[in-house]
C-alpha cells in the first residue's frame, strides 16, 4: 500500500511540476518580446518607413499597414469561400460526389504546411505576373483561412435542432431563407469566432508571404506589388544580426504578439459570455 | 431537409454555393498539379537524387535532399518523443491532480502558447534561447561528455537540438488540448468504481483513463507530428540551415537543415536557376508526401484499434 | 351548414415500406374546431403533416391520395411554400427562433419574406399577440429573445407566429402536452377563439380536451379514420364499439 501511494505521489508531483514548467516559456517570451520590443517603440518607430541600411532610426510603418492589408484581401477571399462550403457541407450536400470531395479538399487543405501554399501561390500567381506582389499572399493566406471557418461554419449549423428547422418551414419560408437567415443567424457565433481566430491565425503566418508578397522598403502603392509585412520584417530584420535592426524586429514583435493575442483573449471572453 | 422549390433566389444561391464548393477543390486539386508539374525538371534530371544524395550544391546541379529530409523527421520525431510525455503529465494534472481553479489558467497557457506566431518562437530561439543554451547548456555538456560523437563540440548556437527543443514547445499545446480535452471525457462510472475499490489516482489514470484515451491521444500526436514537420519559420531562425548534419558530424549540437528550413532560406535566389527551384520544389513535394502518408496510416490504425474494440 | 374548407380524400401514408395511414377520407368544416384522437402512434401527426407537405420532407415518406383546399389540391395544383403559408402549423415542443426577438418571432413569416413596412409589421405584432393573450405580459419589452419566456408563454408565441401569416386552416399538434394546467388551460380558450378566423385541427391524446374544446372530432386508430362526427355525438353516442370504448378511457 505504501508502495502505490508513493507511486501515485510521485506522479503528482511530476505532473505538477511539468504543468508549472509549461507556463515558463510562455512568460518568458512574453517578457522578453514585452522588453526588447518596448524600447523600439516610438512614434516615428509607428509611423515612419524604414531609414536606409546602416542608418539608424526609421520605423515599420509600412510593415504594420502591409500586414493590415494582405490579411483583409486574404479575408475577403477566404471568408465567404469558408462560410459557403461550410452552408453546403451541412445544408445542401446530400451524400453527393461533389460534397465527399470537397471534404476531402477541407480536410487535406488544413493540413499542408504553409511554405507550401506560397509555393503554390507563387507558382500560380507570381510566375504568371511576373513578379512578386501581395495579391499572392493574400490568396495562400486565404487557404489557410478556408478550412478553419468551414468546418467551424458546418458544426454551428449542423447543431441548430430540427424542431427549428420545421418550425420555420411550417411558416412556408423557401429553404435559402431558412438557411441564411435561421440557421446560419443561429450559428453566427461560431462563424464570427472562428473568422477572428483564423485573422489571428495568418497575422502570424510568415512562409507563405515568404516568395509572395516579399518584402518593400516603401509604403504600399498598390495591391498587385511586392509590401511590407510585419512578419516578414521580424524575420529578415532578427536573421540580418545587424543590431539597430533586431531591436526593431523585437519591436514589430511586439506589435504582432498584441495582435494575435489581443484577438485570442477577445474570443475566449466572447464566447465563455455566450456559453 | 429536400424540397423542391422553383424560386430564381433559390437556385441562385444554391449554385453560388455549388460555385464556392468548386473553386476549393479546384484549388486543392490544382495545388497538387503544380507541385508536381514544377518538381518534373529536377526529378527528370537527378531523379531519386533528392531522396538519397547528401551533398547539395546550386553551383554545380547537385541537390541532394536526404540531410534535410533526415532533418525534418528526425527533430519532429525528437520533439514528439518529449511533448507527448509532458502532454499526458499536463493532461493528469488538469483532470486529476490539480485544483479547478486552476484549470482556466492552464488552458489559458495552452491558447496562448499556441496562438504565439511561429516567427517569434524564432526570434525568441535566435536571440534569447540560442545564446544562453549555448553557454549555460551546449558548452558544458561537450566539456563533459563531448567525447559521445552525440554531443560533440563546436557548440554552435543554432543547431538540430535547438530546432527540436523549440518545436517540443510549439507542439505541446496542441498534444495537451487534445488530451485534457479526452481525458475529461472519460466516463464516471468508470472512473468513480475504480476509486471504490481503493484505487490512488495515478492507479485509476493507469487502468481506466489512459485505455480509454488511448486513440485520442494518438489521434492528438499525429495532429502535432504533422505541425512539426510543416513548421518552417521557428526552425529555420534556430537551426543554422547548413549540412554539417548529420553526414559530417553526428553531434546534436551542430547546425542543420530541415526541408522547410532549406525552402525558406534558399527558394528567393533560386528563381534564376530552373533546376535548383523544381529541387527545391521536390523536396515540398516529399514534404507533402510524409505528412500524407503519416496521416492515411494513422487513420488505418486508428480504424483497426476501432474495429477491434468494437467502440 | 358550412363549407368544408379542406376535404382529404383516401389519404394514405407510408415511412419507407411500413404503412401508416390508410386512405383516410374527411371533410374537414370551415372556421370550426376539429379534434383528431387516437392512440399514440396510430398516425396522427403523420396525418396533419400531410395537410401542410410536411410529410414528404421525411426520408423514405410517400403519400398517395388528395388534400383539397378550397377546391384545389395541394400536392398538385400549389406549390408546397404557399400551402404552408395557408396552412399554418403550431408543434407539439415549443420552438421559437432563439436569434430573433419577440417581435421578430411573430413577424417571422413576413420580414424574411421582404415585408418591411413598419407599421404593417408594428400592427401585425400587437394584433396577433393580444390575440394569443400575450400582448399585455410581453409589450414593455418585445426586443427580448423569444428562447427567454416561460414554456406556455413560448407556446402561445408560436402559435401568434403561425397566425401573423393569416392561415385559413390552423394545425396544432398536441399543442398543450408539454404544458402546465395554467397554460394548458389558456390556450385551450384560446383555441376556441381562433376558429373565428380559421379552421382548427388540433391533435390530443387527452380525450378530455377534445371534448372541451371541438366541435368536430375525428377518432384514427392503426391508420384508419374509425369514426369522425360532431363532439358531442361522438362522445355520447358513438357509432363505433372502438369510439365507445377510447373515449371511455378502456384503452390506449
Amino acid at each position: 500500500m505504501k508502495v502505490r501511494r508513493a507511486k501515485d505521489f510521485i506522479i503528482k508531483l511530476i505532473s505538477t511540476l511539468v504543468t508549472l514548467l509549461i507556463a515558463v516559456p510562455l512568460l518568458w517570451i512574453i517578457f522578453d518580446v514585452v522588453i526588447k520590443g518596448a524600447s523600439a517603440l516610438s512614434l516615428e518607430f509607428i509611423t515612419s518607413l524604414p531609414a536606409p541600411f546602416g542608418e539608424t532610426g526609421g520605423g515599420i510603418g509600412n510593415a504594420i499597414i502591409g500586414t493590415l492589408i494582405i490579411n483583409t484581401m486574404a479575408c475577403i477571399i477566404g471568408l465567404p469561400l469558408g462560410i459557403a462550403t461550410g452552408i453546403y457541407l451541412s445544408e445542401y450536400s446530400n451524400g453527393s460526389r461533389i460534397s465527399a470531395l470537397l471534404r476531402t479538399a477541407i480536410d487535406t487543405l488544413s493540413g499542408i504546411p504553409s511554405i507550401i501554399l506560397g509555393l503554390f501561390a507563387f507558382s500560380i500567381i507570381v510566375i504568371r505576373v511576373g513578379h512578386y506582389t501581395a495579391l499572392a499572399a493574400a490568396f495562400a493566406l486565404s487557404i489557410i483561412m478556408i478550412p478553419v471557418v468551414s468546418k467551424a461554419t458546418e458544426e454551428g449549423m449542423k447543431t441548430v435542432s430540427i424542431d427549428i428547422r420545421e418550425g420555420a418551414i411550417a411558416l412556408g419560408l423557401p429553404k435559402w431563407i431558412i438557411t441564411t437567415k435561421i440557421v446560419l443567424g443561429i450559428a453566427k457565433s461560431s462563424v464570427i469566432t472562428s473568422s477572428l481566430l483564423a485573422f489571428a491565425r495568418i497575422s502570424g503566418e510568415t512562409a507563405p508571404l515568404l516568395f509572395t508578397s516579399l518584402f518593400s522598403y516603401y509604403w504600399p502603392r498598390g495591391i498587385n506589388e511586392p509590401m511590407a509585412s510585419l512578419q516578414v520584417l521580424i524575420y529578415n530584420y532578427a536573421m540580418s544580426g545587424f543590431e539597430s535592426w533586431v531591436v526593431k524586429a523585437w519591436g514589430a514583435s511586439l506589435l504582432l504578439l498584441l495582435l494575435v493575442l489581443s484577438i485570442n483573449i477577445l474570443v475566449r471572453r466572447f464566447s465563455t459570455k455566450v456559453v | 431537409m429536400n424540397y423542391k422549390s422553383n424560386s430564381f433566389f433559390e437556385k441562385l444561391f444554391k449554385s453560388t454555393l455549388k460555385i464556392a464548393a468548386l473553386i476549393v477543390i479546384g484549388i486543392f486539386i490544382l495545388l497538387f498539379y503544380s507541385l508536381v508539374e514544377r518538381s518534373i525538371p529536377s526529378l527528370s534530371q537527378n531523379g531519386l537524387e533528392i531522396l538519397l544524395g547528401t551533398s547539395w550544391d546550386p553551383n554545380f546541379e547537385i541537390f541532394g535532399g536526404a540531410p534535410a529530409i533526415l532533418g525534418t523527421l528526425f527533430s519532429s520525431a525528437i520533439a514528439l518523443v518529449f511533448a507527448l510525455p509532458i502532454s499526458l503529465c499536463i493532461a493528469i494534472f488538469y483532470t486529476e491532480y490539480g485544483p479547478v481553479r486552476l484549470r482556466p489558467f492552464i488552458s489559458g497557457v495552452m491558447d496562448l502558447l499556441a496562438a504565439i506566431p511561429s516567427v517569434i518562437y524564432g526570434i525568441w530561439g535566435l536571440w534569447t534561447l540560442s545564446p544562453i543554451l549555448k553557454i549555460n547548456f551546449q558548452e558544458p555538456i561537450i566539456a563533459s561528455i563531448g567525447f559521445i560523437p552525440l554531443f560533440s563540440g563546436p557548440a554552435y548556437g543554432l543547431s538540430i537540438f535547438l530546432a527540436s527543443l523549440i518545436l517540443t514547445i510549439m507542439i505541446t499545446p496542441i498534444i495537451s488540448s487534445i488530451s485534457i480535452d479526452i481525458f475529461s471525457k472519460t466516463p464516471m462510472p468508470l472512473r468513480e468504481g475504480m476509486f471504490a475499490l481503493g484505487a490512488t489516482k495515478w492507479e485509476v489514470i493507469k487502468n481506466v483513463v489512459f485505455p480509454f484515451a488511448k486513440r485520442g491521444v494518438f489521434a492528438a500526436t499525429i495532429l502535432g507530428l504533422g505541425r512539426a514537420l510543416g513548421e518552417t519559420m521557428a526552425v529555420t531562425m534556430v537551426i543554422g540551415n547548413s549540412y554539417i548534419w548529420p553526414f559530417k558530424s553526428i553531434s546534436l549540437f551542430s547546425s542543420a537543415s530541415t526541408i522547410t528550413s532549406k525552402i525558406a532560406s534558399e527558394f528567393p535566389e533560386s528563381v534564376v536557376n530552373i533546376i535548383h527551384n523544381s529541387s527545391l520544389i521536390s523536396l515540398a513535394l516529399v514534404l507533402l508526401l510524409i505528412s500524407i502518408s503519416i496521416n492515411f496510416v494513422a487513420e488505418i490504425i486508428s480504424k483497426k484499434s476501432a474495429g477491434r474494440l468494437n467502440v | 351548414m358550412s363549407e368544408n374548407k379542406l376535404k382529404v380524400e383516401s389519404l394514405s401514408a407510408w415511412f419507407y415500406e411500413k404503412q401508416v395511414l390508410n386512405q383516410v377520407s374527411l371533410d374537414f368544416p370551415d372556421k370550426k374546431v376539429i379534434a383528431i384522437i387516437g392512440p399514440s402512434g396510430c398516425g396522427k401527426t403523420t396525418f396533419i403533416r400531410c395537410l401542410n407537405r410536411m410529410h414528404e420532407l421525411t426520408p423514405g415518406a410517400k403519400v398517395k391520395g388528395r388534400v383539397v383546399l378550397d377546391g384545389k389540391d395541394i400536392y398538385t395544383e400549389m406549390d408546397a411554400m404557399e400551402v404552408r403559408r395557408k396552412i399554418g402549423m403550431v408543434f407539439q415542443k415549443p420552438n421559437p427562433f432563439p436569434n430573433m426577438s419577440i417581435y421578430d418571432n411573430v413577424v417571422a413569416g413576413l420580414k424574411l419574406m421582404g415585408i418591411r413596412d413598419k407599421n404593417l409589421l408594428d400592427k401585425v405584432v400587437e394584433s396577433k399577440l393580444r390575440e394569443v393573450g400575450l400582448w399585455d405580459e410581453v409589450s414593455d419589452d418585445l426586443k427580448r429573445s423569444g428562447a427567454q419566456l416561460s414554456g406556455g408563454q413560448q407556446q402561445r408565441l408560436c402559435i401568434a407566429r403561425a397566425l401573423a401569416t393569416d392561415p385559413e386552416v390552423l394545425l396544432m399538434d398536441e399543442p398543450t402536452s408539454s404544458l402546465d394546467p395554467s397554460s394548458t388551460a389558456k390556450i385551450e380558450s384560446l383555441v376556441r377563439v381562433l376558429k373565428n378566423h380559421a379552421t382548427v385541427i388540433i391533435i390530443t391524446h387527452n380525450v378530455q380536451q377534445a371534448a372541451r374544446v371541438s366541435d368536430y372530432t375525428a377518432f384514427l386508430y392503426l391508420g384508419d379514420l374509425i369514426e369522425f362526427g360532431e363532439t358531442k355525438k361522438v362522445f355520447e353516442s358513438p357509432k363505433n364499439p372502438l369510439t365507445e370504448k377510447y373515449v371511455t378511457g378502456r384503452f390506449g
